[in-house]
This record gives C-alpha cells, structure tokens and sequence, in this order.
C-alpha cells in the first residue's frame, strides 16, 4: 500500500544545484503508544533512506520514531549527468519500498 | 477516518488530555519513558565520541512555538562550502524529552552541492533540539534551539 512522491526537476544544468523531495506513505508506529487496554502498540517504522544517483549513493538517512508519518526528506545534490536517481526505504516488519526518478542533464 | 463513538473520544481527551485515533483503536499516550537531558548528551557522544564539538555554521529553522508535535517541519542548513576537500560529512539532530533522543542522522557528501536537508518530526514536548554538523576535517558543530509544544505528539490523527 505504501507509496512514494518524488520531486526531482527533469532538466538541469550540468553543475546546478537541484533539490529532491520525497514522501513515502508510512505510518511511523513510534512504538510508545498504548492502546485503551495498556498493551502497547509495537513499533513500525522506516529506519533507513538511501538515494542513489546513476548508482552512486549521494544522500541516505537514519530515521528514528521521532519523525512523524509519511516521511518527508528533502535535500540537494549536484547535477553532474543525465541518469536515474534510485530511492530506497527500509523499515521494520521487512518494509521495503523503491521509486525512482530521471534526470536530463544539459 | 473518526468513526470513534463521540462518548468515548471526550473521555479519552479528559483522561490523559491526549487522545489518539488509528483506523477503530482509541490509542492512549504514555510517557514514562521519557527521554532526559542527560540521554541526549549520551546520544551525543555516541556520534561525536570525545571530540569537542563547538557552537556555530550550524542553522536549525524550526517553529519556536509548536501547535501540533506531530509534525513539526524542521531544517538544518550548515554554512559550509561542498568542495571535495571541504564539505559536510553528516548532520545530526537530537532532543531533549521525546522517548528517545535521535531523531535522525543524514549523510551527505561533496556531490550534494548545498548542506541542507528538511524533513518534519515529532515532538512529545515543550524542549531544546540540537542540530550537530560533522565536517570532513573531522570538527564538529552544533546548535540548539528551544521549542515550545502545546499538543504534544501521538495525540491526533496524522494526515
């Protein structure tokens, strides 16, 4: 059911500096919380976020209960060459999910 | 998504002042396990080991004054420059009373062009967030800013 929203423009540049969104639809159990009858919720949530570009890890993140739900990571990188940016997230309970999204370099 | 019996949500919201609704659970929040002060700086160390870690180039752009800790958009910036030989290695940030102090580690490298990352997290209270950048050279720095919190996180329905 999870899925993801990438923002990476389609042409850049060659040497621009380009900002990349995500949101990956997840719950992010913090594993705190208690149910009306005291049993306590276990934890689910994304750990690890990794973004690769043309296969060359340029950004990745250790993701703790305290970041709320439907993680939203955003951050930069430069526009080196046309290719693919590759996203993967990790999480507990075997959570794996992955998009991608390509770039055309000028 | 609130199909919880009217009754049955005030008296949640009077019990703890903090109800939470998931699906059809009424979910309760507890917080015993509070994280302290001295767990973050623990944390802390755990990341930067002993080396000393000083006040500045970092920015941490979060609300100071917080209505829904659930999700509280936050950004770390780092004025530094990312050229191959002098960039920004990770950021790290932490709090003060969640239930635990991480709240995320990021790495970057030359390649990212600009340190800066934004993301939203939660927080349980009213407290202090600290932001700590590690450089390439191995140096550290930091920031910290005071939050305060009126709904505290886990206590409503996150879009």
């Amino acid at each position: 059911m999870a899925s993801a929203l990438i923002n990476v423009p389609a042409k850049a540049k060659r040497g621009e500096i380009i900002e990349i969104k995500t949101l990956m639809s997840h719950i992010m159990e913090p594993g705190y919380r208690r149910t009306a009858d005291g049993k306590i919720v276990p934890r689910d949530i994304i750990t690890s976020f990794t973004c690769r570009y043309n296969g060359v890890e340029i950004f990745r993140a250790d993701l703790f209960p305290a970041i709320a739900a439907n993680p939203f990571i955003t951050f930069f990188t430069v526009a080196t060459e046309s290719g693919k940016f590759d996203f993967e997230w990790i999480g507990d309970r075997g959570f794996t999910e992955t998009a991608s999204a390509s770039i055309s370099v000028e | 998504m609130h199909k919880q019996d009217e009754s049955t949500r005030r008296q949640f919201l009077g019990l703890a002042g903090s109800a939470a609704m998931l699906g059809a659970v009424p979910i309760v929040t507890l917080r015993p396990s509070e994280a302290t002060p001295a767990m973050m700086a623990a944390a802390i160390r755990n990341v930067v080991g002993a080396a000393e870690v000083r006040t500045g180039k970092v920015k941490l752009d979060v609300p100071p004054l917080v209505e829904n800790g659930n999700t509280v958009p936050m950004t770390v910036s780092v004025s530094n420059p990312m050229t191959p030989d002098d960039y920004v290695r990770s950021i790290h940030v932490f709090n003060e009373k969640n239930p635990q102090p991480n709240i995320g580690n990021f790495y970057l490298g030359p390649r990212a062009g600009r340190a800066q990352i934004s993301t939203r997290i939660r927080l349980a209270d009213s407290q202090k967030i600290v932001a700590i950048a590690r450089l390439s050279d191995g140096s550290f720095w930091s920031v910290s800013v005071d939050v305060v919190v009126t709904l505290a996180a886990c206590t409503e329905e996150v879009i």
